[in-house]
């Protein structure tokens, strides 16, 4: 057999038993209902972003137009966001505090995981358990004592209280899946390293962590979308206007008694839902194995 | 050549090993260190938290005076009040009914995804925005759609002849109760069928092949082969699931605040209004040390009930 058949061969495999299908039945069954599903999950964006160009008539008046369009987009509603409202600085709030405490939790959990798996220090499957088990306590029980916790610490209503709270919701889950990647690093590597005179912590900076870098980065990604998506936390702990991040901030701000400015509170939805699927849209590989690595373990 | 001796005899002689030595060197201590940051984080902020929280559901602190131990007085007070039986109803139904439906639904999804089909990685990115969006975000954007006046499921429906009126989707008791779920439904899904998926991916197509052969139906293959070799990773997907559903706050503290007339009110909305809003942390506290209970069952039942089922396969 040939080079070129081999390969076709290597092809039909991948294909799976697909060939087995018609046209016809796979469009009844994978193409339609695939389509449906998309457009469902799908909608609510279009509909926000649409909401958020559309001119303010347009938006309470299905008549004279169809509001499944607009012939006449403005920039006025996010115009209106960014000059006339605190926006930007609830956008710096909710990047300053999400990525100071993902990179704090990223630290304690690579210190964290590389002692569970290669220190293998006494307990350590035991204290390994008991993250996973942390991972599993949901802020929804924890924020009342918390916020009395936050308030004897003195951290209440600055950006503190929510940049030393987030890594326990993340250090679990990074934990975990870093632990998984610390797995795979050879043994051998880190023992010619000891021969050598490292210590350990040289062998976690200087060989470790450049072999973890797709974790690190996983984590990283995964870490950031959980504090940007928090909301009991900072609706709890931050009372000033000016402290607090977008999700909090934008349910509050743009309700004038009953009348909602539905372009702004569309606008401020998308601007601030724009910086995480930009960043999801360069890494989405580093997410799908942060999500499914986490969930395999 | 000559000097290459000298570095041998000029070496310190060996040292006692001291205890700053040991702390550096011995494997308990050295874990012990690396240890310390993630151990601060998560004793001070969520076990200690977690045990003030049951400490504080005995006593009658309010905000701004610390509280007396009051006994169970608060739970007396909790399991007597309709608001809270109605929460832990509302809590036990958007759970149940959202579960099942993210759990049928992402799996179509994942089964769906797990075909040959043309820009794959695309879709497959594409899937998973909504989990990315922030939930209260994306929330404000249900929040629109289920306006009273201004909804656009409403507007199609009537265009199309089949209604004639607007849906009141969340200022109805039952159409409240639907919209959220739906909601979280919509925000769930895109996280198990992507999680389902990459288990699916695992599975030898081999086996597929040997069943076809063997005449089974699509039914047959999905009963005897996706399913009991999904089960691990259905567990653990399950389990998280149904937690972060049954302790969901985000969506209904947006989408009705509990309302209309706590139709929607779950114990974590219930416990915010308590302590937060009302300042009764004590009774606050009790309410959601009171989801504990069913949250260890929740993961029992998902946990062990479908790792029994492996075990049954033979895996183990």
């Amino acid at each position: 057999m040939s080079a070129a058949d081999t390969r076709a061969d290597i092809t039909d495999n991948r294909e799976g038993m697909s060939y087995l299908d018609t046209l016809p039945r796979r469009v009844v069954t994978v193409y339609i209902p695939l389509f449906l599903i998309m457009f469902v999950l799908l909608f609510p964006f279009y509909w926000m972003g649409l909401t958020a160009v559309k001119p303010k008539e347009e938006l309470v008046d299905f008549e004279r137009s169809n509001p499944f369009w607009t012939w006449a987009p403005t920039l006025e509603h996010i115009t209106e966001l960014i000059f006339k409202t605190e926006y930007p600085r609830w956008l710096w709030n909710t990047m300053f505090i999400s990525v100071v405490s993902t990179v704090l939790a990223l630290i304690a959990s690579v210190f964290a995981a590389y002692a569970i798996v290669r220190i293998r220090y006494k307990g350590a499957s035991t204290v390994g358990g008991l993250i996973f088990l942390s991972y599993l306590v949901p802020p929804s029980i924890l924020f009342i004592p918390l916020s009395t916790v936050v308030y004897q610490y003195g951290l209440f209503d600055t950006p503190f209280a929510l940049i030393l709270t987030y890594p326990t919701i993340l250090i679990p889950f990074s934990t975990w899946l870093l632990m998984g990647y610390f797995k795979t690093i050879p043994f051998e590597l880190e023992e010619c390293a000891l021969i050598d005179g490292a210590s350990r912590f040289q062998i976690l900076t200087k060989i470790v962590l450049p072999l973890a870098v797709p974790g690190l980065i996983s984590a990283g990604i995964f870490c950031l979308t959980l504090c940007w998506n928090e909301f009991i936390y900072a609706l709890t702990f931050i009372n000033t206007h000016a402290n607090k991040t977008v999700p909090v901030a934008i349910v509050t701000a743009f309700t004038d008694g009953d009348q909602y400015r539905w372009g702004s509170l569309m606008a401020g939805a998308l601007v601030g839902s724009l910086p995480l699927v930009i960043l999801y849209s360069f890494f989405v590989e580093y997410y799908v194995s942060a999500m499914t690595g986490a969930v395999k373990e | 050549m000559t000097d290459a001796a000298l570095p041998l005899s000029r070496r310190a002689p060996i040292r006692e090993i001291t205890a700053w030595d040991r702390l550096k060197t011995n494997r308990n201590w050295l874990g012990f260190w690396f240890m310390v940051p993630a151990a601060a984080f998560l004793i001070l902020f969520l076990a200690y938290p977690l045990g003030l929280g049951i400490w504080l559901s005995f006593t009658d602190t309010r905000i701004g005076r610390p509280g007396e131990f009051i006994g169970i007085e608060n739970y007396e007070w909790v399991l007597g009040d309709s608001k809270f039986q109605d929460a832990v109803f509302n809590t036990l139904f958007y759970t149940t009914i959202a579960s099942v439906a993210k759990f049928a639904i992402g799996l179509y999804l994942a089964i769906l995804l797990n075909h040959h089909l043309p820009f794959k990685a695309m879709i497959r990115a594409i899937v998973l925005i909504p989990f990315i969006v922030p939930t209260v975000l994306s929330a404000i954007a249900f929040w629109w759609i289920f306006d009273p006046t201004f909804s656009i499921i409403s507007w199609t429906l009537k265009e199309m002849g089949w209604r004639t009126t607007n849906i009141n989707f969340l200022g109805d008791t039952w159409n409240a109760r639907w919209s959220v779920i739906f909601a979280n439904v919509w925000r769930g899904v895109p996280f198990i069928a992507i999680t389902l998926l990459a288990g699916l991916q695992t599975v030898p197509p081999s086996l597929y092949e040997a069943a076809t052969l063997d005449g089974a139906t699509r039914w047959q293959m999905f009963r005897y082969i996706t399913y009991p070799l999904l089960t691990p990773i259905i567990a653990v997907v399950m389990t998280f699931s149904v937690l972060f559903t049954f302790t969901d706050f985000q969506l209904i503290k947006v989408l009705t605040n509990g309302g209309p007339a706590g139709a929607t009110e779950l114990m974590a909305t219930m416990s915010y209004n308590t302590a937060i809003l009302g300042g009764k942390i004590g009774e606050g506290a009790a309410v959601s040390t009171a989801m504990i209970p069913f949250l260890l069952g929740a993961i029992m039942i998902s946990w062990f009930g479908l790792q029994r089922r492996k075990w049954q396969q033979g895996e183990d």
